[in-house]
């Protein structure tokens, strides 16, 4: 079956793509016994080194209905200038640029390796990026001046011609003008009213009727950059201002024995300011916390010490005054935020929750980054933050603002839904599925933010009956039309085209097993399970991934009744299971040991990450150094624990180095500082190496922690590995530790 | 000095007359004129037809009128009118003038009656008139008075013309002098007068006077006449008829204008003979002699009298009247009913006549005579005047009781000595003599003052009286350099020894007993054990023996360190803070009113009020500049540049910034310079002419909630408050609205929004002042509502251009920032059992019935309290008063100021009316009046003051003076002025608006009024006219200031006119061209600019004394005063004119001459 791995990862490297079936079954009936539904994994904008994009505007099959892109699966009519569409079979006439087309000429979006193709369009102006700071003064001393570093750091890392803006809160919400000479002027709001965006936009002075206009001088929008720009600026024109705004920056004044924190309303006026001045363009509003929100719409916990904030046994009791309330703000606003195609970072850095679950949806539904760390003053949050800035190997910055993607299906194929961090566009079409999986009911989502590594499960259902069989040697095709503002505010649209074989399930089984991704099936299901998580019940939906995976054994495995023993799994299949066992322990599905908060930071990574990364969240990656041979991957299970080993743990969140007793016995006794013993010396730095380079890449920074056997740290690696050895075993000598699969 | 009054009265009604002429006939004139139609009458009755009365008239002048109105009630009203006319026949006295002025004003008296019988027939008719008109509801008036005109007339032709009007002229003639010499009488005589002249004149005066008055007078006098005396006793058999025509005499008055032309002739003629008021002479004659003031009217009168009177109106009478006559019996009918004792009177008339020779009229008799030559003479003067003057009577203006006068009286004779308060109820000297005050034991009048220092015992005598017991109190007033601050006593942790049952803090007039172990306080009688501490043993008096070291003991004002007992929260207050909120809208800064307010503030805020000695103020201060939205300034001293906050919140104020708003000036001076630098840059190009009103306010209110202290909000705005918010106003200004019962409307807020924000301020002790520059209505009624509650000031600059109104506003701003001003005050008036504080007046929040509650109260702020009875007073232990004031000073120091006042009791009114202070009384007056047309139709509140006025003045006359004729007015000493004063009143901006008062301007000096003290309401509303030409350049002295009527100005001089507010010098036509170039530096009258605001700095004596006075007198007004210059016969003069206020003013204001008629025939309306 190595063609299949090198199938879907040649396949991955080209398009982003991961199926988790890679034929597909032909009817209906069929692939509902597939256990696991026909779905993809699509990173619409995977770095592509050899991808340079083309300076036109893509062919669209001119059916209003369908408007899919010219693509290399169409059939083209060199001599008549015609080609028909693969989706709705529409013939299409060339557009006269396409004139000189021919077999031996022909336009890049035909050939079969620009299945993934990228245009460059030019469309409305270009308007610069966005960044709007949302800085909490509810602070430490040292955080804030931290965070006021961090700031002022950032400032050098944007694009030069960015718009920056500064609102900061506490008990009141200052909306700082950038642009003022002598005097520092900020607008302030109260902390605990809610306003509409157009009040916001009446008291920050953007409507514009207020102001007489002079007869003979034209009505036009020149005006509006003007106006706007009092509080989003050119990052060059007023990066000293904005530095010494930032430096001196004070704590929240008002004596209060729990800080008043209005995030709510300081997150609506930030909303509201870019909703009014720059709709639909890219922008991000970067949200930094310290603490939950303490007052006014969206407050999470009261402001007295006395009552803690929500935990999840007081989210079972009900007894969370002020979640749901909050939750519903919150998502008003992000949806607002949605609409308007800009996105909110949350960087909440507090030993105790911030109140993440509710504003989580800020982030999820925007494509926002979250973050969550325990002060700004670690490095976790600011090589974080500086890596939001980050470059991709052409120079550009790796984000992406204001997409939509587009999915179109063959006839046979409908579209059930995405789960990622997009929301519907509610473009209902003949390829909309009516059984919802994810964000459904839709053939388009908006990614209001999307880096190269953004990742949308996107589930399908086939619709073919089992009584119409499709042509022998049919394929399937799947057109995925992603348009975005590029970070260097170009507008472009990236098109993948991929098509897969039909193969009828009775008689091919075995072509479809064999095609069977398990890590992409894995991926998808954990998704839908996460997905699921989010709002039903815990037990249920372990119960549910449970029941998919005996079915799924059922359909593939091959056993004999009444013997476990006889039971096998093809290959294609074998590491499902190991998956699913870790993600029902992981935190994505427990919420034991989790607060709420981590729970919602840990689920909206799951859900934007891209599959590797992915894997390791669902089942967190072993390395074993020792001088037993050269670093090798172990099972996630206690027995991998050995006294002379040096454990790499990643967990994507989590970096733990764990040295085995007698290696942490040996650099106590500083073995490692002979000369004699250099070799000791390298392999205790082999896995520092390789944890900094995992380092380097993450995005967030995981927690990177150094501990030994026995340290208190190490309940980081032991609460992830099996426990199949356990109080009960560990000392009983002669058992056998048993793989435990399942 | 009753007589003096009464001359007075006398004289105004010959002036009313000159001027009623033109003012009755519209007013009353409307009425008369159907009656009218009778030939000369006609004329009167012109005025009067309404009334029908106009025929009377006629039958009046006869005198019979008079005789038969003997009817006191007509001719109460045609006597009154009478004197009008006397006054008019004054002229001859003006002539005469020279005698006294109380002379002069009997005679005018008597002069308005000789008017009536001519002229006077008309003006009577118009005093008539209105006489007739509060009769009317007597019915007799408009049924009978068609009918009874006539039958008057004809009663009065019958009467004989001659003699009727000889009569009745003589009648006001002897009524006039007697009165005046029975008021010249009782001045004497004193107290012990009172009661007897009262009572004995009453019956006999009244004999005489009253129904006699004009009757009998005229019967008196007449009988000289013979054809009166026949009147006489034919107006007594007839008397219905003969009041019927005295009511219809004043009927007639109306006519009057018309009559001018044909009445001259006639009614000169029938007046002379009536003028042989030969009475009046006598009357007149008696007077002068007598008592030279008192008597002085009646000098006059006799002129009067006999001059017009008798001749004119008799035969223009007797025309018409023949057919009148039924109807006069009618009339009298109710005259005589309302006047019974009239009757009473004129029958004994003939003998009351002799008796009044006893009072001081009998020497009347004599002269009156010759007087009534003179008042026939004095018409002649009348020539002098414009012609239709002098045909009318005219009362001699100089003869009516003179302000002037007074006050130059008071000023030399009080003026010297310093005044002592340990004497329990002595009068002070008037607010504008000069005088120190030594605090014996009594709070000097600089912090009260009172209407009467003699207080009636009981309420009935109180009732009786009208005299409202009121006083005026300034707590923290400012007192000159001379006088000591109240002592800041220390009474250490128990804090001020007070009565256990009242609460009544230690004063000078708590009893010691048992040895000074316990104490009894002098308003609840209730006995309090001494605190130990505060024991001390007593002398052989019964005095502590530290009597005279503790301030509480010896003094009548002091001060008590307050404990924490007495703070808000119980916790001691901070220092106050003062916020500048500045209106930075398109108009503020257009007309450079921000950067002037900026600029200003930097150099101000070196001088905010501070405590005592200390060196900096404990004052902190706050910036706030807005226009639709507000936005709040950060000026911490750690900031490097100020930084800016913008709340466009307005529906929901908040304070965005708690540290680093409010400052102390000398940490943050750098940062707050460089704001006030920025201020006017930042919005130097704004468009935004929209503004907030109530957020503003509401802001600094948050403010100081925030930093928990008292404050005072300095608010410059320039316009109606429209932009969306709370407190958004619309124009509501509507003149049509005036003199309708909605005018009240005009007076009061829009919305109760401000009322509510009043009171939160009160409760924080925010003081909101506010300065406005509008150019437009900005609804000052609505927007003063916070200010006004909260004891802060407005200041109101019209159409404020820099280079005009700047030195007025700053010189405004400084002193209000500068003033002495304590915050968070609570004052409260307690008294001896027996009184009780009921109403109070002034700018204050009042949240139960007896505590004034003021967010901040400064040194020019003045509450006045009246006073009722609930009980009997005793007059051995008189009625104490302890106004007690709890303030945060301005360093924050939490104290109690104390003024202690004892009063006289009586048990006789006489000596209530001798202890009277007419200054302080019309300052209530006006305070009550102005808060009246919040409630009332600004009509019924002037019909109000009037009538209060009357019964005041009616009750004297009746209780009091000592008997006399009815045609004479007679005035207690102490309120000769009142009848001026009050006319000022009623004439001001709110109470009778011209058509060029804003409904602005009304509200805004309604306002101002109401926490006037008495010197301010003295000149503001009698202004004070100097003569500039006549100064003495090398004295440092004012030169004496003369009546505020043109007659007074000299087209050769200048003049200068202060009322408070305003300064204007008007320059004649004909002034000598070295004294304009001296004053002006302009070498023609022509080239004199009156845009000047100020006086051109020249190096001349002239200059400098006019500068130096000009000076002076802004010195000594709370407010900076705008100067304008007048010229003669320029536009600006009808300006100036409104404030000669004893001239007639356009708006329809009466001539202090008609005034006093008009006063005169409601009082003898009361007394009949």
């Amino acid at each position: 079956m190595a063609t299949y791995l090198e199938f879907i990862q040649q396949n991955e490297e080209r398009d982003g793509v991961r199926f988790s079936w890679n034929v597909w079954p032909s009817s209906r009936l069929e692939a509902t016994r597939m256990v696991v539904p026909l779905a993809c994994l699509l990173t619409p904008l995977k770095e592509r080194l050899d991808l340079p994009p083309v300076q036109y505007e893509p062919v669209l099959c001119s059916r209003p209905t369908c408007k899919a892109v010219l693509n290399p699966l169409c059939q083209v009519d060199f001599r008549a200038k015609l080609w028909a569409c693969n989706f709705c079979f529409q013939r299409n006439q060339f557009p006269p640029a396409y004139a000189g087309i021919s077999e031996v000429n022909q336009p890049a979006e035909l050939m079969p390796q620009f299945s993934t193709i990228e245009y460059i369009v030019q469309r409305g102006p270009q308007t610069p990026l966005i960044f709007l700071y949302v800085v909490d003064t509810c602070l430490e001393e040292e955080d804030l001046q931290a965070l006021k570093e961090s700031l002022q750091m950032s400032l050098s890392l944007l694009p030069a011609d960015a718009l920056v803006g500064l609102i900061t809160f506490g008990r009141m919400v200052q909306v700082h003008e950038l642009s003022c000479e002598g005097i520092s002027k900020s607008y302030v709001f109260r902390g605990t009213k809610d306003l509409t965006a157009k009040q916001i936009q009446d008291m920050l002075g953007l409507s514009r009727p207020a102001v007489p206009i002079q007869p003979g001088r034209p009505l036009q929008t020149p005006e509006q950059p003007v106006i706007s720009s009092r509080f989003l600026q050119p990052v060059h024109k007023i990066d000293m201002n904005l530095t010494d705004l930032l430096g001196e920056l004070q704590r929240d004044p008002w004596p209060v024995t729990q800080p008043l924190r209005s995030t709510g309303v300081a997150l609506s006026i930030a909303v509201g300011l870019l909703e009014g001045t720059f709709p639909n363009t890219g922008a991000r509003i970067m949200l930094f916390t310290g603490g939950p929100p303490t007052q006014g719409p969206g407050m999470v916990v009261g402001d007295e010490l006395k009552t803690p904030i929500r935990s999840w046994h007081d989210i079972e009791k009900d007894n969370a005054r002020f979640m749901k309330k909050a939750t519903k703000h919150y998502e008003a606003l992000a949806n607002r935020t949605a609409a308007n195609g800009h996105c909110i970072d949350i960087y909440a850095c507090a030993l105790d929750q911030t109140g993440l679950l509710e504003m989580k949806c800020c982030a999820n539904l925007t494509g926002g980054h979250m973050v969550m760390g325990d002060s700004f003053n670690t490095s976790l949050f600011k090589q974080t933050f500086q890596r939001v800035f980050n470059k991709g190997f052409n120079g550009e910055f790796r984000m992406a603002f204001g997409a939509s993607l587009d999915v179109k299906t063959s006839r046979e194929l409908k579209i059930a839904g995405a789960i990622g961090p997009c929301i519907s566009l509610n473009a209902k079409g003949p390829c909309v599925s009516e059984n919802e999986l994810g964000i459904g009911g839709t053939s388009q989502w908006k990614i209001c933010s999307l880096d190269p590594t953004t990742t949308l499960a996107i589930y399908f259902e086939v619709v073919n009956q089992h009584n119409a069989p499709i042509p022998q040697g049919g394929r399937g095709a799947v057109q995925f039309v992603t348009q975005y503002q590029h970070s260097s505010t170009q507008k472009r649209i990236r098109v993948t085209t991929i098509a897969r074989n039909w193969a009828d399930a009775q008689s091919q089984l075995q072509h479809i097993e064999a095609a069977f991704d398990q890590e992409a099936a894995a991926v998808l299901m954990a998704r839908l399970g996460v997905y699921r998580a989010e709002s039903e019940e815990g037990p249920d939906v372990l119960r549910w991934l449970d029941r998919q995976l005996i079915r799924l054994c059922q359909k593939f495995g091959q056993y004999n009744k009444d013997d476990p023993n006889s039971f096998r799994l093809s290959e294609s299949f074998s590491l499902y299971p190991q998956f699913m066992f870790h993600l029902r322990r992981s935190p994505f599905l427990q919420v034991f040991n989790n607060s709420p908060d981590e729970s919602s930071y840990y689920r909206h990574h799951f859900a934007r990450q891209d599959l590797t990364q992915s894997l390791i969240m669902i089942q967190p990656i072993l390395y074993a150094y020792s001088f037993h041979g050269p670093p090798e991957p172990v099972l996630l299970d206690s027995s991998s624990i050995l006294p002379d080993r040096i454990l790499l743990m990643d967990t994507f969140f989590q970096i733990v180095i764990y040295l085995g007793e007698t290696i942490a016995q040996w650099q106590k006794a500083g073995y490692q500082d002979m000369p004699e013993y250099e070799n000791f010396k390298h392999l205790l730095q082999a896995p520092l190496d390789d944890a900094q380079e995992i380092l380097q890449t993450r995005f967030p920074m995981p927690r990177y922690i150094h501990t030994e056997h026995g340290g208190s740290q190490a309940r980081f690696l032991l609460s992830k590995v099996n426990p199949s050895q356990t109080h009960n075993n560990l000392y009983a000598w002669g058992q056998v530790s048993r793989e435990e699969l399942l | 000095m009753s007589v003096n009054q009464q001359a007075h009265t006398g004289p105004p009604y010959g002036q009313p007359q000159p001027g009623y002429q033109g003012y009755q006939q519209p007013a009353y004139g409307g009425q008369p004129l159907p009656g009218v139609p009778q030939s000369p009458y006609g004329a009167y009755n012109g005025p009067m037809p309404g009334y029908q009365q106009p025929v009377p008239p006629q039958g009046y002048f006869p005198s019979l009128g008079f005789p038969s109105k003997g009817c006191p009630v007509s001719l109460n009203s045609d006597t009154s009118l009478a004197p009008n006319f006397i006054g008019s026949l004054r002229a001859p006295p003006t002539s005469e003038a020279p005698p006294p002025a109380s002379g002069v004003s009997l005679p005018s008296g008597h002069l308005a009656y000789s008017q009536f019988g001519q002229g006077d027939v008309q003006n009577g008719i118009p005093t008539s008139a209105a006489q007739m008109q509060r009769p009317p509801a007597s019915q007799p008036f408009p049924p009978g008075s068609a009918p009874s005109p006539i039958r008057q007339t004809s009663a009065f032709q019958q009467y004989g013309p001659t003699t009727a009007g000889v009569q009745q002229l003589s009648n006001h003639m002897a009524g006039m002098t007697i009165s005046s010499a029975a008021a010249a009488a009782p001045p004497p005589a004193g107290l012990g007068y009172g009661p007897p002249t009262s009572v004995p004149p009453v019956s006999g005066s009244f004999s005489a006077a009253g129904s006699g008055h004009y009757t009998p007078y005229t019967a008196t006098q007449g009988p000289p006449p013979t054809s009166v005396s026949q009147d006489l006793p034919l107006a007594q058999p007839p008397f219905p008829g003969q009041p019927m025509p005295a009511q219809r005499l004043p009927a007639p008055a109306p006519g009057f204008p018309p009559p001018p032309s044909s009445y001259p002739p006639t009614t000169v003629a029938s007046r002379p003979p009536a003028m042989p008021g030969p009475p009046l002479p006598g009357q007149t004659v008696a007077g002068p002699p007598a008592a030279q003031p008192n008597h002085v009217s009646s000098p006059p009168p006799p002129s009067a009298m006999a001059g017009p009177h008798s001749g004119p109106p008799m035969r223009g009478l007797h025309g018409p009247p023949p057919p009148t006559h039924p109807a006069q019996p009618g009339y009298q009918m109710q005259q005589n009913g309302s006047f019974g004792q009239m009757r009473g009177p004129q029958p004994n008339y003939g003998g009351g006549y002799p008796g009044t020779p006893h009072y001081g009229t009998q020497p009347g008799p004599p002269p009156p005579p010759k007087r009534l030559d003179p008042d026939s003479i004095p018409s002649p003067q009348l020539n002098e005047l414009p012609p239709q003057q002098k045909p009318r009577h005219r009362i001699d203006p100089d003869a009516i009781p003179s302000p002037i006068q007074v006050i130059e009286d008071d000023r030399s004779n009080r003026g010297s000595e310093p005044f002592v308060t340990g004497v329990r109820g002595q009068v002070p000297p008037l607010v504008t003599t000069n005088f120190l005050v030594k605090d014996q034991g009594n709070a000097s009048p600089r912090y009260i003052r009172c209407t009467s220092y003699n207080i009636p015992c009981t309420s009935d005598m109180a009732k009786q009286s009208q005299v409202p017991l009121a006083a005026v109190i300034k707590p923290l007033a400012a007192l000159p350099p001379e006088e000591t601050l109240p002592y800041l006593v220390d009474h250490g942790e128990s804090g001020p020894v007070r009565c256990n049952r009242c609460k009544a803090y230690m004063c000078p007039f708590m009893q010691f007993i048992e040895g000074g172990r316990r104490f009894q306080c002098c308003f609840c009688s209730c006995v309090t054990e001494v605190p130990p501490h505060y024991f001390q043993h007593l002398d052989h008096t019964g005095k502590r023996v530290d009597f005279y070291d503790r301030p509480e003991l010896s003094l009548g004002s002091y001060e008590f360190l307050a404990t924490v007992d007495y703070c808000k929260n119980n916790k001691f207050p901070s220092p106050p803070a003062f916020i500048f909120m500045i209106d930075v809208s398109y108009n503020a800064v257009k007309s450079g009113l921000v950067r002037l307010i900026c600029e200003e503030l930097k150099s101000l805020l070196d001088y905010l009020p501070r405590e005592g000695n200390m060196e900096e103020s404990a004052i902190r201060v706050g910036f706030v500049t807005y226009n639709k939205v507000l936005h709040f300034y950060n000026v911490k001293s750690s900031l490097a540049q100020p930084q800016m906050m913008v709340v466009s919140d307005v529906a929901d104020m908040f304070v965005p910034l708690l540290d680093g708003f409010l400052v102390n000036v000398n940490e943050s001076r750098t940062v707050i310079a460089s704001l006030l630098d920025q201020i006017p840059e930042m919005f130097a190009d704004t468009r935004e002419t929209e503004t907030v009103f109530a957020p503003v306010i509401q802001a600094g209110l948050e403010a100081l909630k925030a930093a928990e202290c008292a404050g005072k909000l300095f608010i410059f705005h320039t316009s109606l408050p429209i932009a969306e918010a709370p407190g958004k106003l619309k124009n509501r200004d509507d003149k049509k609205l005036i003199n309708t019962d909605k005018e009240k409307t005009l007076f009061q807020p829009q919305t109760s929004f401000y009322n509510n924000l009043a009171k939160d301020c009160v409760a924080q002790g925010c003081c909101v002042d506010l300065f406005l520059f509008p150019n437009q209505y900005l609804d000052v009624a609505t927007l003063g509502v916070v200010t006004f509650q909260t004891g802060g000031s407005i200041y109101k600059y019209a159409y404020f251009q820099l280079e005009t109104d700047q030195d007025r506003f700053l010189n405004d701003l400084r002193r209000d920032v500068q003033k002495e001003v304590g915050f968070d005050a609570v004052m409260r008036v307690r008294t001896s059992t027996g009184i009780r504080a009921t109403d109070f007046f002034g700018a204050f929040y009042m949240s139960n019935t007896t505590d004034v509650e003021m967010a901040g109260l400064d040194c020019d702020k003045t509450i006045t309290v009246e006073f009722k009875h609930d009980d009997k007073l005793s007059e051995d232990s008189g009625a104490l008063l302890q106004c007690a004031l709890l303030y945060t000073s301005c360093a924050g120091q939490r104290r109690l100021r104390i003024h202690n006042l004892s009063l006289n009791c009586c048990t006789q009114l006489a000596d209530l009316y001798r202890n009277c202070e007419t200054d302080t009384l019309i300052n209530y007056l006006a305070k009550y009046a102005y808060r009246g047309v919040l409630s009332s139709p600004v009509k019924a509140v002037r019909d109000a003051l009037i009538s209060q006025c009357a019964q005041i003045l009616a009750c004297y006359r009746k209780n009091c003076a000592s008997p006399s004729s009815a045609g004479q007015l007679i005035l207690p000493e102490c309120m000769k002025l009142l009848p001026v004063y009050l006319n000022c009143v009623l004439k001001s901006d709110v109470l009778q608006p011209g058509p060029e008062v804003t409904t602005d301007d009304r509200a805004y000096i309604r306002q101002l009024v109401t926490s006037m003290d008495v010197a301010e309401t003295n000149v503001f509303f009698y202004p004070r006219l100097l003569p500039l030409t006549k100064a003495d350049v090398d004295s440092d002295s004012l030169p004496a200031a003369i009546r505020n009527s043109e007659e007074r100005l000299s087209k050769g001089d200048i003049y200068l006119l202060e009322n408070g507010l305003n300064i204007f010098v008007w320059v004649g036509v004909n002034v000598q061209q070295g004294l304009i170039q001296n004053l002006f530096g302009v070498s023609s009258f022509s080239q004199i600019s009156n845009t000047l605001s100020t006086l051109p700095v020249l190096e001349n004596a002239f200059s400098k004394k006019v500068r130096s006075i000009v000076s002076m007198l802004q010195m000594q007004r709370s407010r900076y005063m705008k100067l304008i210059i007048v010229k003669q016969e320029d536009k600006l003069e009808m300006l100036f004119k409104h404030f000669l206020v004893e001239d007639k003013s356009l708006s329809g204001g009466a001539s202090y001459v008609d005034f006093l008629c008009h006063m005169h025939k409601e009082i003898r309306q009361l007394l009949s």
